[in-house]
Formats: structure tokens, sequence, C-alpha cells
């Protein structure tokens, strides 16, 4: 065997460089985006001095607190769910029992995440005109927990492929009957993989705009609409304020994420 | 004779179906006392841990029935079933401390939370391990770990001890020490063990019997000194410890000893075996420390290999091979050298003809 080096792309001359555009271009936006929250102007890009009553306006406005409390329902009430159901079908696909169209299932499930969105919202809106449902609270946290499913199922189904059957042998060998083994073994194990799904369920709620367009109704307005709406009458700081604040959320969601699969890989050996 | 504790009539296991079926367990059927240490011995893929886990109630049969204690147990979950295994690989629950694993089965039960403290405390104190109850299994070495599932399986009191190679992944100094303790906790304690292993000293060091398993079958069944002295079969005498196989005639028949001629005209006498008669070919297998040597006569030593306790000689005569082993006990060194011409000295007890 040669002794050459391999090959690798962090040594081509202007890696460094091209790499800290490429972070620059990624995050300079939000930086602005999170420093002009803070101007005093009430013309967003016109920097007069630091101030946090934009941040004190948006906290006070009715409409961005209803719109608030809509998103915070939504994406708690559709996590719930998709977790619940996630858990069910991992429960059943993420283990050795084989049957026919245990893989179909499986991409059924996991269809979602690449079907283009504003083809579900089309469909979505439909099914509810057909079946008749009214557009409101209730048709947004449907919607949502149809596409946080397989959001919830990838953790919890890695979390469950990497657990020893043989746990669930010991339980039932104690006299666990099988809903004692799931209550005190199967889903404590499985705790890591349901919490990382139900992070990241919150999250994509939290964070949804097409399929939410479509189906909301009078009075289910979100805050990503709410924002929508407010910049089609002119940006103010408060936009910045609450879009401030949704990153910060994400960002706390997102790390805790990555810390519970971390966790779960070091646990697993 | 005491209690049957188990009672296997006529096992199948079939795994599969089809081409692709694979038979785990062909038509086994054996009985396991009351207060018995029983071992499954046997090479990997022999059906041993099929039938402990048919035993438990992780499998069912496809055909024939178990019986514990008197009841048969087809159908039942392996929580109904009074029995309580060690897994290879401990199979703690790593989410709870030793106490809570200990006490597990006893809180499934339904039993009072004093009730479960003092068998827990019982329990830790069998294995010796009552200060490590607030730990967590991850805390523990593997050799610890192995006495917890050994405390958890017992802490519900079972009437039968199913124990799947618990020590093999121990290394051989704790492997050791932990056969004797095991035989005294089976002593102490009462419980019929169960012990699957594919390591022949485990068994013969541990066990009141032995069912030697291969291919699915059981070949023999005996105390260790059965096994190993009077083995039925070549499978047998093979698995356990080390034969020589000879092909030999039956020469004379002198009530119950039948004399055999082997390939270089030595006469060699052994116990009569099944209905053979004089002229019918027969193997016959020969422990290699069961063979006397003294000096000169009819064989050739070939090679001489120092075992550190014994010496092993393969010696020829003729076109006949035989492996023989002698204790270096007093001399420290071998007592022949190669080319040295031998005479063995072979009595008929020492020698076993085969069924097969």
């Amino acid at each position: 065997m040669s002794k050459k080096k391999s090959f690798t792309l962090g040594e081509l001359p202007g890696a460094k460089i091209w790499t800290l555009a490429f972070f620059i271009y990624l995050y300079a936006p939000m930086v602005v985006l999170v420093v002009y929250s803070f101007n005093e102007n009430r013309r967003v890009m016109n920097w007069t001095g630091f101030s946090l009553d934009w941040y004190a306006k948006a906290f006070a406005n009715d409409n961005i607190q209803r719109a608030a409390w809509n998103s915070l329902m939504i994406a708690l009430v559709a996590t719930v769910c998709a977790v619940t159901i996630a858990t069910l079908a991992a429960l059943i696909l993420g283990r050795r029992n084989n049957f026919r169209g245990k893989d179909t299932s499986t991409g059924l499930i996991s269809l979602p995440l690449v079907v283009p969105e504003i083809a579900t919202a089309v469909a979505t809106l439909c099914f509810f005109a057909v079946v008749g449902i009214q557009l409101g609270l209730i048709s947004v946290i449907i919607a949502h927990t149809v596409f946080c499913i397989p959001f919830a199922f990838l953790p919890i189904r890695a979390r469950l492929e990497g657990m020893d059957d043989t746990l669930e042998q010991a339980s039932r060998d104690l006299y666990a009957n099988d809903w004692q083994t799931f209550r005190y073994v199967t889903l404590p194990l499985l705790m890591p993989g349901i919490f990382a799904g139900a992070m990241l369920s919150f999250i994509i709620s939290i964070d949804d705009f097409i399929i939410t367009l479509m189906v909301a109704g009078a009075g289910s307005t979100t805050l990503p609409l709410y924002i929508y709406g407010m910049i089609r009458r002119g940006i103010t700081p408060e936009v910045n304020v609450i879009s401030t604040v949704m990153l910060a959320i994400s960002i706390v969601f997102i790390t805790a994420y990555w810390l519970l699969t971390r966790r779960q890989s070091v646990t697993t050996h | 004779m005491s209690a049957t504790a188990i009672a296997a009539n006529n096992l199948v296991k079939i795994f599969g179906s089809g081409p692709n079926a694979v038979t785990a367990l062909d038509n086994v059927s054996l009985t396991i006392s009351d207060n018995e240490f029983f071992t499954l011995l046997g090479p990997s893929g022999c059906g041993k841990t099929t039938l402990l886990r048919l035993i438990a109630g992780f499998e069912q049969p496809t055909e024939g029935d178990i019986e514990i204690f008197g009841s048969a147990v087809a159908g039942l979950p392996p929580y109904e079933r009074p029995v309580n295994t060690v897994f290879q690989h401990y199979a703690l629950f790593p989410h709870m401390n030793i106490a809570e694993n200990v006490g597990f089965g006893l809180k499934m039960l339904g039993r009072e939370q004093r009730e479960i403290d003092e068998a827990v405390t019982t329990s830790l104190s069998l294995v010796k391990m009552e200060e490590f109850a607030t730990r967590t299994p991850a805390q523990l070495s593997g050799g610890q770990q192995q006495r917890i599932a050994l405390a958890r399986a017992l802490a519900p009191r079972p009437k039968v001890l199913l124990l799947d190679e618990p020590l093999s992944a121990l290394d051989l100094k704790l492997r050791q020490a932990m056969r004797t303790e095991l035989k005294t906790l089976q002593r102490d304690t009462g419980i019929t063990f169960v012990f699957v292993t594919h390591d022949q000293e485990e068994a013969l060091t541990m066990s009141d019997r032995i069912a030697v398993m291969s291919a699915g079958l059981i070949q023999q069944i005996g105390t260790a000194r059965d096994i190993y002295e009077r083995p039925d079969n070549r499978f047998v005498a093979d698995f356990i410890g080390d034969s020589n196989f000879i092909s030999a005639t039956i020469d004379v028949i002198d009530s119950d000893v039948a004399h055999c001629v082997i390939g270089n005209g030595l006469t060699i006498p052994t116990q009569l075996v099944g209905d053979h008669r004089v002229g019918d070919t027969v193997t016959l297998a020969i422990r290699p420390e069961k063979i006397g040597l003294s000096g000169g006569g009819d064989w050739i030593i070939k090679e001489s290999i120092y075992l550190g306790t014994d010496t092993s000689y393969r010696i020829a005569s003729g076109t006949q091979e035989m492996t023989v082993r002698e204790q270096n006990a007093r001399t420290g060194t071998a007592r022949f050298n190669v080319g040295d011409a031998v005479s063995l000295d072979v009595a008929a007890q020492t020698t076993t003809m085969l069924r097969d």
C-alpha cells in the first residue's frame, strides 16, 4: 500500500475561507434578525438605539398572545397524539417480529417526510371538506398530528431497535404479565426515544406554515401565520421579537433532542 | 425416589416451516427430580437452550408436553410458571437499582413491600452482595451482575431455577469459583436447578445428573461418573473428555465380559453391551488415562507430549494407534522416550463397548 495521504476536502486551498463564508451566509440573517429586535426605531432597518420596548409591546399584544397560545396548544396536543401513535407503530414495526407488509408499513409511515408539503396541505384541505370537518383548532391539530408522526416515529424506532429483548423476557419470567412488562420495562427504557420524538414533533408543529395556512380557520391563527400577516402590513421590530422568541424555543428543543439522542447512543453501547 | 420436578414428554420443536424448517428438538423425553442439579450439556445448536426456553415458556413446543411438579404447563406464558431464569447476559433492568431488580418478581406477584424488602435482603446475602442494594447494574462488574441475576431469579423462591450458560461470560478464575458457589447454593436452597452449558468441566463438577445432547436428541442421561466411565455412544465418549476409538472383533464371550481382538492381534477385555455375538465387529472406547504402560512389548512410543500434570504418548503397534496418558506424579518427567517398546494393561471395566 502506498503511504500517500487520502484526499480530504478540508485541505483544498481556500477551504477555510469558503467554510467561513458559508456559515456567515447561513447565520448572518438570523444574527441581524435578533440584533434588530432590540432596535428602538419603528422602522426595522433604521438603528437608533437599544431598547426592550418592542419586547414589552409584543408580549402585551392580545393578538400575538392569542396566536402564541394557539401555537402552543396545537403543538402540545399534536405532539401527544403523534407520539402515542408513533410509539404504537414503532412497537410493532421496530421489533424482530416479521410479518407481510412490515417494510411497506414502515415506508408509508415515513412517507410524509418526502411528500411535498403543499401536496399534503391541499390534500388535507380537500379531505376535511369531503369529510365535513369545520376548519378551526381541531382541523389544525389533526393535520399537525399527521405530519408529526414520522418525526416522532424515527427516534422511537431507533431506540427500540437498540433495545435487548431479553430484558422483556426476564420481566415476563419474573411474573410480569404483558401489560406490566410494557409498563415497568419496555416503556421506561423507551422513554429517551419518546422524549426525542416529542421534542422533534413539537418543534415541527410550532414552526409549520403551509399546511396550517390551508387548514386554519377563524380563531386558529398560529404564530407563523400571524407573523406573515404582520409582515404584509409593514415590518416593525415586533416581528423580529416574535421571530427571536421562536428561534430561542427551537434552539432549546433541538438541543434537548440532540442531548437525548446522544445519551441514548452511549447507554446502548 | 423424590418427586418429579419436570417431566418432558416427546418434545418436538421445529422452527420455521417448509424447506427452511429447522428441527431443534427431535422427540425428547426426560424427567428431572425435585432438588436435583440437572445439566443439559452439548455443543451449540444441539437444542439445549431450546429445551430450557420451552420449560421457561418463552417458546411453545411443536409437539409433546411439559409438566412442572405434576401440572401441565402447555400454553402457559412464562409469568404463570413457577420457574425463574438466569440469563446468559444477565438481563438486569438498567433503569432500576439492584434492590428493585431483585424485588421485581415479588412486586409483580403483588407481595407487600415489607415482604419484598426481606426477600431482597435474604437473596442478596445468599450471593454475598448485601452492600450493593442501592447501586445500579451499570456500576457492577460482570461477576457481580451475574450474582445479582442469580439473586433476582431466586428471590421469588421458584420451584425450579433455569440457568442458561450463566458462567460463559465470566473469566476462567471467576467461573471456577462460581461453580462451587452455585452447587452450594443449590444444596442450601433445595431448589431444582436446570443448568445449560457447553462446558463439560462445568457439567462434571456441579451436576447430580447430566443429559448430553446433540442434534436435537438426548444422547445419554446419567451421573457425571456414568457419562464419563460408561458412554453409550461415540458422540458422548468423544464430547466428554478424550477417547481412543478402536474397531474390534468379538473373539470369546465369558458371561458379561467380551474379549475383543483389535487390529494388531491384541485382545482387549470389555463389558458386553447389547446382544452382540462372537464374530461381531464393535467399537471400543478407551480413555487415554485408563491404559497402563510397562516397559518392553509390542507397542512403540511414537510421540511424547509433556502437559504439566500429565504426559501424553502416542503409541503404535502395526497399523493400530492409541493415545495414552500418564500422570507425572513423582518423577516430574516422562517415564518413556520416543522409540521405547511398551506393553499395555487394560482392565475390562475401564473399556466401553459403544452401542453405535
